[in-house]
């Protein structure tokens, strides 16, 4: 019997939740009154990268850090500066990682260089095709 | 076609095979370290939030190295780093904390349960701190030179081992 409550205690078991228990930041999920400064607040937000679950934007994530980055985004672009000045503040302290934008530096080269090096190889291919059907 | 481009399609496909290979035995480093590194603490000054004072970025120029721990009584490895904390204590070296989005009475009751190591603790109840310190979870350490600048960044929890590394980063900021 006693195996059995333990067992079924498993069940109900819930990880321990790594989350603080205050509530959200003032910002986080409230939208700007400015329309204009919002729409450029949220444009940002789904460029910036959320820190804790690395595959999704700020504006995507439900983590806590997440949130309180929101609140610095609108924050800031409430108080007058531009969507570009937050993104290199924050570039700044977690490097080029954090901003899902391609930048032009050149590790990032062959990202513009590829579609440019596909055209090429695709414009040979057909030129090929064509000569051999002349040719026939 | 000639009879080597044949053989492509066959030749990408090992490639392929083998770059999956080789990243699923050596995955992505996805710790995010700060850029701060070697270049001076943003200003800040954060509002005590227990009975001791709280902490502004001047309180760590004060001439010798101390580590600056960022912590949270909801984080779970932070408990088992406090008494690590404890132990450089007892080595003569000076920690701040900096609170992450905590209530005073849970980080006095972390405090009462686990030991106190700090000299100051600084209440950041919306990361902001955090994120003007390149910083992305708790707990994380910094050692920050006499002048006020960032030596070096431990991310996760110092543990026992880790202490000959703090102490000679210490060391190397004096």
């Amino acid at each position: 019997m006693k195996r059995l409550c333990l067992l079924l205690a498993l069940i109900a078991a819930q990880p321990l939740l790594a989350d603080s228990k205050l509530p959200p930041a003032y910002w986080a999920n409230r939208q700007l009154p400015d329309a204009k400064k919002e729409a450029r607040a949220q444009s940002l937000m789904e460029e910036l990268r959320c820190l804790v679950c690395q595959g999704q934007s700020i504006a995507d994530s439900d983590a806590e850090l997440a949130g309180d980055m929101r609140d610095l985004v609108r924050r800031r672009i409430d108080a007058g500066e531009s969507p570009e000045q937050v993104r290199s503040w924050l570039v700044q302290r977690y490097g080029s990682w954090v901003s899902y934008r391609p930048t032009t530096e050149v590790a990032a080269w062959p990202l513009w260089l590829a579609p440019l090096a596909l055209l090429v190889v695709g414009a040979v291919l057909i030129r090929r095709r064509i000569r051999l059907k002349a040719h026939r | 076609m000639s009879r080597a481009i044949r053989f492509a399609p066959l030749v990408l496909l090992f490639l392929l095979i083998a770059a999956l290979i080789w990243r699923l035995a050596t995955p992505v480093d996805s710790t995010v370290s700060s850029k701060l590194e070697g270049k001076s603490l943003p200003a800040f000054a954060l509002p005590a939030v227990v009975a001791k004072p709280g902490l502004a970025s001047q309180d760590l120029q004060t001439g010798t190295p101390r580590i600056l721990n960022i912590f949270a009584s909801w984080c779970v490895p932070c408990v088992a780093e406090v008494k690590v904390l404890q132990e450089l204590k007892r080595r003569g070296v000076h920690i701040d904390g900096i609170a992450i989005r905590d209530r005073p009475e849970d980080v006095a009751a972390f405090l009462q349960r686990n030991g106190d190591p700090y000299e100051r603790i600084g209440s950041d109840a919306q990361s902001q701190v955090q994120i003007a310190l390149g910083s992305s979870g708790v707990p994380e350490s910094f050692v920050i030179d006499g002048r006020g600048v960032i030596r070096y960044q431990h991310i996760g929890p110092i543990e026992g081992s880790d202490i000959p590394t703090m102490m000679s980063k210490l060391e190397q900021a004096r």
